[in-house]
């Protein structure tokens, strides 16, 4: 039976998609902004930052709402739950695509480090997990949710080897260690967007099978680290 | 107040019992799970098997199956027409009272058999007391003959008992403090949430192991919903409680376990919060969400 307030939760739903599609966004354009040393497009992705702010606090405005006014139950209480805590993660991918923007526009205007290679492939690893994740929202499909929990391991160990070679490279040429710095703090940026990528995966496990899995097995049952390098 | 030293108190119940898991009852998930080592049984006061009742030849209750926990409170959901009401009468054999009533299967209390043509139905109503939705203090009563009128039909005279049963049974209710120095006007003279909570006080004053409420709260505002709300909480200390409700935020709120009915079959039980954060049945989930039909 269709209810007359139907559409507010798939408006929800719509919202907290058009959010990850805008995170994704400004993931890429923050990338371009490095690897094309392209100002503007830096600027662009620091001056979109208030939009996923502001979608964030609309996501919570209608769940706050929906759950007073229509007493969600069932599956539906926990696609607001799962709702207001992928959207704060959302919000946090685009803080770290905002903090990514911010220190390719000053590299850009340094002579260039050919050391992000593994960059581009990391960020592409990062958002394909984002958006698996956030299709589990549509389909609800938790194969493909623990999937993405289980590629974070390759983001981490991609960090870990950006690490590794900048490490080297600073100790060999001690005047890039400022550009070197900007590189590893913008390794540990994507790294922390797969995070939120498994965030998200973890309450879409929950929001399919009622599963509350973090901090569980399932979560920690990955492929070992490739190297021990401690994180940035 | 001991047994012993109470003339009309029930003796406890025959059994007691924990009960030993059979299967689940096909059809309807249990939140009855298995005692891991270490753990206590749950004390099961009704264990009903296969139960199915007939007004004449409609069929209103189709082989239900299901274990009710001792002092939890159990809530029976559902649409109109679903069988809750009477499945819920069937627990005190009330619904004898209606002409062409047949029934099958098996229905315990602590694992006396209520059917059993040895055991007196005014008896089982003892044990299982009951709450209507709209409140009916008996009209031409005082307050204190309504909570006593039970315990006066079972032939007590005792003063001192009698005086003691009414403040306890009062207490209990939550209506001591608003009554006390109006004891003697007429039960219908109260406001209907303290009507309702009479009639509660009415019930528990011939000390019932069970407490059965049907729609309770139907008729009152929120204020008074909120009262009687509390006192089943406070109730199930000693009570084993089943309430009918229509309010699915009602049901949450009060219960332990939810049993979701369709069409005279258990269609889903299982403990509240699983009823109503991830239920196992599209039905019951198309229900508590306000999608059904």
């Amino acid at each position: 039976m269709k209810r007359f307030f139907d559409a507010e939760l798939e408006s929800f739903r719509s919202h907290l998609l058009q959010m990850g599609e805008r995170a994704i966004d400004q993931t890429r354009l923050a990338m371009k902004a490095l690897t094309a040393a392209d100002i503007p497009a830096a600027d662009k992705v620091i001056a979109a930052d208030d939009e996923l702010d502001k979608l964030e606090v609309q996501i919570d405005d209608e769940a706050i709402r929906y759950m007073t006014l229509r007493g969600p139950v069932a599956s539906e209480l926990r696609l607001i739950v799962v709702g207001m805590k992928a959207s704060h993660d959302l919000e946090r991918v685009g803080d770290e695509a905002t903090s990514i923007a911010r220190r390719s526009r000053k590299l850009a205007i340094e002579p260039r480090l050919e050391l992000y290679a593994d960059l581009p492939r990391m960020t592409n690893i990062a958002l394909e997990m984002l958006r698996d994740a956030l299709d589990c929202f549509v389909h609800e499909d938790e194969q493909k949710a623990l999937s993405v929990i289980r590629r974070d391991s390759e983001v981490d160990n991609l960090n870990r080897l950006v690490y590794r070679r900048l490490t080297s490279f600073m100790i060999e040429k001690p005047d890039t260690i400022a550009r070197a710095l900007e590189l590893m703090f913008i390794s540990k940026s994507i790294e922390r967007i797969a995070d939120h990528a498994v965030n998200i995966a973890e309450e879409m496990v929950f929001l399919s099978k009622g599963q509350d899995i973090r901090h569980s097995d399932v979560t920690k049952s990955g492929p070992p680290p490739e190297a021990s390098a401690p994180p940035v | 107040m001991s047994a012993m030293a109470d003339p009309i108190s029930v003796p406890p119940p025959a059994a007691s019992v924990s009960v030993s898991m059979p299967p689940a009852p096909a059809g309807a998930t249990t939140p009855f799970a298995p005692a891991q080592p270490g753990q206590v049984a749950e004390e099961v006061a009704f264990d009903i098997n296969r139960f199915s009742l007939w007004y004449s030849a409609h069929q209103a209750l189709h082989e239900v199956s299901i274990k009710i926990p001792s002092r939890k409170v159990t809530a029976i959901i559902g649409p109109s027409g679903c069988g809750k009401s009477t499945f819920l009468r069937a627990l005190n054999r009330m619904h004898e009272l209606s002409p062409g009533v047949r029934i099958t299967g098996d229905l315990r209390l602590y694992g006396e058999d209520l059917y059993s043509p040895a055991i007196d139905a005014t008896l089982v109503r003892r044990r299982v007391g009951m709450v209507f939705q709209k409140s009916n203090p008996f009209p031409t009563m005082t307050i204190a003959e309504n909570v006593l009128c039970g315990l006066r039909l079972n032939g007590i005279k005792d003063k001192q008992l009698l005086r003691d049963r009414l403040e306890q049974s009062l207490r209990m209710s939550a209506l001591w403090d608003e009554v006390k120095d109006h004891l003697y006007r007429p039960g219908t003279s109260l406001s209907g949430g303290q009507q309702q909570r009479l009639c509660i006080a009415r019930a528990i004053a011939v000390r019932p192991e069970v407490l059965l409420l049907d729609e309770p709260c139907s008729a009152l505002d929120p204020i008074a919903t909120a009262k009687v709300e509390e006192l089943i909480h406070e109730l199930k200390k000693d009570y084993t409680i089943v309430i009918v409700t229509h309010n699915m935020q009602q049901a949450a709120r009060v219960s332990d376990r939810t049993a979701f009915f369709y069409m005279g079959k258990l269609i889903e039980y299982a403990a509240t919060r699983t009823i109503f954060m991830n239920p196992s049945n599209p039905q019951t989930e198309a229900y508590v969400s306000g999608r059904f039909g």
